[in-house]
């Protein structure tokens, strides 16, 4: 039996959050975190309240905090993450909860929002499409997977300081996304909106969100990359 | 753009560079008093090193980078911690006097040392 201890809260009845314990019987099995959910909902408690969709780590629905460190609970199997045949699952840190494992993501749409998330070229589209060279296009790598879960800007300190004013990890990312787009022209306006203390200078470049990434991408490097190109621009 | 009037340069860049340039100046700075302090110091060798002009200078230098270094730092952190967010609606009041209280005690670090070694 897994011992499951589940963050509860629901603000409907409950003055406080609090854990809730359940022994799970896995069957032996390896499951994901998010089956050991289903299982828990489908068995133990049909109020279990969580996000999830496509199960394959793809959506970016279901990003817990799970024993301690944050993934996509439908991709993270129990072997990789039970030790001492525990498993605690919390929401994700830093952002307000609306009920048990589900929280509020508003904060971090409004960041990914200020980043202008889109291409951005003045001149007449041709008629098939704007072409880069395979170089170009190399460029992107690493940039375009992200799936905006939110594991990364929610391990992050500093966006749980000023998560109105750090833009954080998971948009600086898609920020030098376009930064880095041969067919974007709007690179200068992009970074003047960059240049203060808070938008890109609060990261401090700890690395949580390169360590918790379920896609194994690395916001702390095109944050550096971000400096070079303010520096680059203001030298 | 996120605006602050009470960081050091306004801009985040400059801060970031300003850190950076002047951690090498005080790295330096430390280096060179260490390689003093390894060898023989006595109260005549010490009071030599600091008549010269280019150690008034290096020194000056390295107390007005160590204000400015702490101040971004120090900034950062009260930014942090010191906000309406994380302390309620007096976060704000909090977080001046203590960006005061710590300006003012670098400004008076810094004449102590200009007083030290330019009297």
């Amino acid at each position: 039996m897994l011992k499951v201890s589940l963050y509860r809260y629901n603000p409907e009845s409950d003055d406080a959050p609090h854990m809730e314990d359940f022994s799970v019987d896995t069957g032996g099995k390896d499951l994901m975190v998010l089956d050991v959910l289903e299982l828990i909902k489908a068995d133990y408690d049909g109020s279990v309240t969580y996000r999830r969709s496509c199960r394959e780590g793809v959506c970016g629905s279901d990003g817990l905090n799970i024993n301690g460190k944050n993934g996509l609970a439908c991709i993270t199997p129990l072997s990789e993450t039970v030790k001492g045949g525990k498993l605690v699952i919390r929401p994700l840190p830093g952002l307000p909860v609306i009920r048990d494992l589900v929280v509020d993501m508003s904060l971090f749409y409004a960041q990914y929002e200020k980043v202008q998330p889109y291409l951005q070229n003045p001149s007449p589209a041709p008629a098939i499409e704007r072409l880069q060279s395979p170089e170009e296009r190399a460029q992107l790598d690493g940039l375009y997977e992200c799936i905006l879960c939110a594991c990364c800007s929610t391990s992050c300190p500093s966006f749980w300081w000023n998560p109105d004013r750090f833009i954080g990890p998971a948009g600086l990312l898609q920020a030098y996304r376009f930064l880095a787009d041969s067919r974007d022209t709007a690179t200068e306006g992009r970074l003047a909106k960059l240049d203060d203390p808070f938008s890109v200078f609060r990261c401090h470049g700890i690395q949580n969100c390169v360590n918790v990434c379920p896609k194994g991408l690395n916001p702390t490097k095109a944050i550096g990359h971000i400096r070079t190109m303010l520096l680059n621009r203001a030298t | 753009m996120v605006t602050s009037v009470t960081s050091f340069s306004r801009t985040g860049l400059s801060d970031w560079l300003i850190q950076r340039v002047t951690s090498v100046i005080l790295l330096a700075y430390f280096l060179l008093i260490a390689y003093q302090l390894m060898g023989s110091v006595d109260y005549t060798s010490w009071t030599r090193l600091f008549e010269q002009t280019w150690m008034k200078v290096f020194t000056l230098m390295a107390a007005l980078s160590l204000a400015a270094h702490s101040w971004i730092g120090l900034w950062s952190v009260f930014t942090d911690y010191l906000t309406e967010r994380m302390l309620g609606p007096k976060g704000n009041v909090i977080r001046l006097v203590s960006q005061l209280g710590a300006s003012l005690a670098l400004v008076g670090y810094v004449i102590w040392v200009v007083v030290i070694i330019w009297s």
